[in-house]
């Protein structure tokens, strides 16, 4: 059977297909859509976790125990479980287990776009990278084959087109395999110093036999062409390679470290010019130079942003292989479209405020971050997740007085990593004003659960866990709820709590109102509309930047257009009529 | 078919860019073709840029059309039409959808959005189809028909057997709606 999937729901039937047991995550695009479809298979354990360290962690327990494990999450998630990551290298993988590094070239949905190969290089483990969705099942099977025969993780490598392209995949049936339980052995699983220092030699000797499997494995394979140009290339790359340049001799990495050093020679030694075509940074480049081998890569192409079939033709024209230029034509008349709060986004009455006192905002990571932009354009800072609260302190701590500055994070980034900031900043009594902006769900990646969200992805019921009472339980003494769409009642509490000397929280109250959690439930209220007669075309309301609102073609006395609200938006969140001066806007009857 | 077909379908986030780009390529590989679709999720959904790239034929490689190779241009806002037509081939088709969404950031950086957006794109292409489809999906009695009028319309330009549409329609649209989007869909087919 056959069906068409992204590159995530395949990598999710691969779990399903290959008998994976575990599987867990934290929420980050491009990543997301794979647990959200594990979710689809009842044989498999899957769970949103609070962070990435805790879905590695989680990940590894199952592993240990014979099972085999998953855990996806975006490339700065990495970063995040970057020590339970490098630490199980020297312990090994003995149920077989797979790391997903959804990397985000050209930076669609992230802070940056750092290239996680070199995580495969820094732990000494296996990195594969499909290149379309068929692969991306397949390689869930074989990386599994790898990761048992080894006794090492494997880092699988995705790319954002290729977590999120879509392509025809054949279906087969899942594959059961028993958990051997765990076998207790403390100079294997108790990394001190003496047993990790005789783990360190193995892992070298791991990886030496590494070496031979990427000369052996299948998908490093060699597509012979015509031409007496070599290319050695991998994940969407290969796909841009076929389409511009078909006839070439294309070595076609799926395992792309440690690389088969004896079949790239091979190739090398059979063409009269080698190319390497990588997304990023050289990784394989400087790998192949570093042997001797003369090759070019970032001399025809950038390591800055994602390629395109465009962009690498270009690099071929510039190289003397393709004759023909690019013929790029030119985009004309063409407006900005940010991403904006949806209409009812309980953030924008917070974000109006904040930017109508003048505060300075550290914020953070999620749909919020959307606030630091025109018009609402209250956002100083924003680092990665859990920052806000840290970095406040500190811009606090170095101007003497945390009088003026909001940290603001979400309700899910807060559990992520924002509650040691916050522990910290009761202990070293920072004067912050810091604003939990609770809407009970992960919303920027899709409304996902989190501990406070009271619903888990198995299915089991979950905790609710209430942030008052963290804050209460860290030693916070100024603890107050607002809700935001009462522009006065939050302006009030975030003017007060801004001059006050000692650290206070305010936390709001109002639900997704995109994705609202089962939990909150969201009465409907009725739309709001534009009297035109009393409109009288100012266009204040536009500075609340609400998807709803927009321009009619009816004019005022002076020539201005004057506005009106879409009724299939509007949530009736009542923001727009609180900002009208000429009280134009009122329920639709 | 061993050529490939290029289809771009834009958008603003929200208005059923990616489930339209989810029809087109489910109809392609029932019809035995092999298909690629590209897009990006995320920040896009929230009222932003919305852009997936179809292509189906033969066998397809990158999921990502070439510049200047785009057969069809299927625009569901008219600002969104012209930020993409120099994606198009010279002989390249546009149907846009006769709708305005001016962006807030527009109005409050006094910013202009096109005066005429379709005339533009008509001074270099050739076949522009714009179509009211609003209008017509308020005449079949419900506002949501939009997308499967402006894919009714995308079936004339390709060379797909229409049993093949209908089915796929038939089975991604809520139960309950199947006859009104068949309507639909036949009605996009006559503006084609």
């Amino acid at each position: 059977m056959k069906e068409i999937l992204s590159g995530n729901e395949a990598i999710a039937r691969g779990c399903y297909e290959y008998g994976v047991h575990v599987a867990t995550a934290y929420p980050g695009t491009p990543s997301t859509e794979i647990l959200e479809n594990v979710a689809r298979y009842p044989e498999i354990y899957k769970e949103w976790c609070p962070n990435e360290k805790v879905a590695m962690e989680v990940a590894i327990g199952a592993t240990f125990e014979g099972a085999r494990s998953l855990v996806a999450m975006k490339h700065v998630g990495v970063n995040v479980a970057a020590d339970p990551f490098m630490s199980v290298s020297l312990i090994g993988a003995p149920g077989g287990f797979i790391i997903v590094s959804a990397d985000d070239p050209g930076m669609h949905s992230s802070q940056n776009e750092q290239d996680n190969r070199y995580y495969a290089k820094f732990a000494g483990y296996p990195c594969f990278e499909p290149a379309d969705s068929q692969e991306a099942k397949d390689f869930v099977g074989k990386a599994l084959e790898i990761s048992t025969a080894y006794d090492v993780p494997v880092l699988m490598r995705m790319t954002t087109r290729v977590c999120h392209g879509k392509g025809v995949v054949s279906l087969s049936d899942r594959k059961e395999y028993d958990i051997k339980g765990f076998e207790r052995d403390p100079k294997r699983f108790v990394v001190l110093p003496a047993h990790a220092r005789a783990l360190h030699v193995k892992a070298s000797q791991r990886l030496e036999r590494l070496k031979q499997a990427s000369e052996d494995i299948s998908i490093n394979r060699l597509e012979k062409g015509s031409m007496n140009v070599g290319v050695i290339t991998n994940g969407i790359a290969y796909q841009y390679v076929k389409e511009v340049l078909p006839d070439a001799n294309i070595l076609k990495l799926g395992m792309s470290y440690p690389l088969p050093m004896n079949k790239i020679r091979e190739l090398a030694s059979r063409v009269d010019k080698l190319f390497i075509v990588e997304e990023l940074e050289p990784f394989i480049e400087e790998m192949i130079k570093a042997q001797g081998i003369a090759c070019e890569g970032m001399k025809y192409w950038s390591n800055l942003g994602e390629l395109t079939p465009d962009i690498v033709a270009e690099g071929f024209y510039n190289a003397g292989v393709l004759k023909e230029k690019v013929a790029y034509k030119e985009q004309k008349n063409v407006i900005p479209r940010p991403p904006i709060f949806c209409p009812g986004c309980p953030h924008r009455g917070l974000f109006y405020n904040l930017k109508k006192l003048n505060a300075v905002v550290t914020t953070d990571i999620g749909c919020y971050t959307l606030g630091a932009l025109p018009p609402l354009a209250a956002g100083d800072t924003c680092v990665e997740m859990g920052a806000s609260i840290g970095v406040g302190v500190g811009m606090a701590k170095a101007r003497g007085t945390g009088k003026g500055i909001v940290a603001t994070i979400g309700d899910s980034t807060f559990l992520h990593s924002g509650m040691t900031g916050l522990l910290n900043a009761v202990n070293d009594k920072s004067g912050i004003t810091v604003v939990i902006a609770d809407n009970r769900i992960t919303a920027m990646t899709g409304g996902q659960f989190h501990p406070g969200t009271g619903e888990t992805l198995s299915g089991a019921e979950g905790t609710e866990v209430d942030l008052k009472t963290i804050c209460q339980a860290l030693g916070v003494k100024h603890i107050r709820e607002v809700d935001t769409y009462d522009l006065e009642e939050t302006k009030e509490a975030l003017k007060e709590e801004m001059e006050r000397e000692e650290l206070s929280v305010i936390i709001t109250t109002r639900p997704c109102a995109l994705f609202p959690p089962s939990i909150r439930k969201v009465v409907k209220q009725t739309p709001f509309t534009v009297d035109l007669d009393k409109c009288i075309g100012c266009k204040t309301c536009f500075k609340v930047s609400c998807p709803a609102i927009g321009v009619t073609e009816e004019k005022t006395e002076k020539g201005l257009n004057k506005s009106k609200i879409d009724p299939a938006l509007c949530t009736g969140c009542s923001v727009c009529a609180q900002v009208c001066p000429v009280n134009a806007i009122v329920p639709l009857k | 078919m061993n050529s490939v077909k290029n289809v771009l379908i834009v958008g603003v986030g929200g208005q059923g860019v990616l489930l339209a780009s989810e029809i087109l390529s489910s109809v392609a590989i029932q019809a035995g073709l092999d298909a690629k679709k590209s897009e990006v999720h995320g920040m896009s959904q929230r009222g932003g840029v919305v852009s997936s790239h179809i292509r189906f034929g033969g066998k397809v490689h990158s999921p990502l059309i070439r510049q200047g190779a785009v057969d069809v241009l299927l625009a569901f806002e008219e600002a969104e039409a012209l930020r993409w037509t120099h994606f198009l081939k010279d002989d390249g088709v546009v149907i846009v959808n006769k709708y305005q969404l001016v962006p807030p950031i527009v109005v409050t950086q006094k910013l202009h959005y096109p005066e005429n957006p379709v005339a533009d794109i008509q001074k270099n292409v050739s076949s522009v189809k714009s179509i009211d489809a609003d209008g017509v999906a308020r005449d079949i009695g419900n506002p949501r028909l939009v997308n499967t009028i402006l894919l009714g319309v995308l079936s004339t330009a390709l060379d797909i057997d229409t049993g093949v549409w209908k089915e796929v329609i038939q089975a991604r649209v809520p139960k309950g709606t199947e006859e009104m989007n068949l309507t639909a869909f036949e009605q996009g087919r006559s503006l084609g």
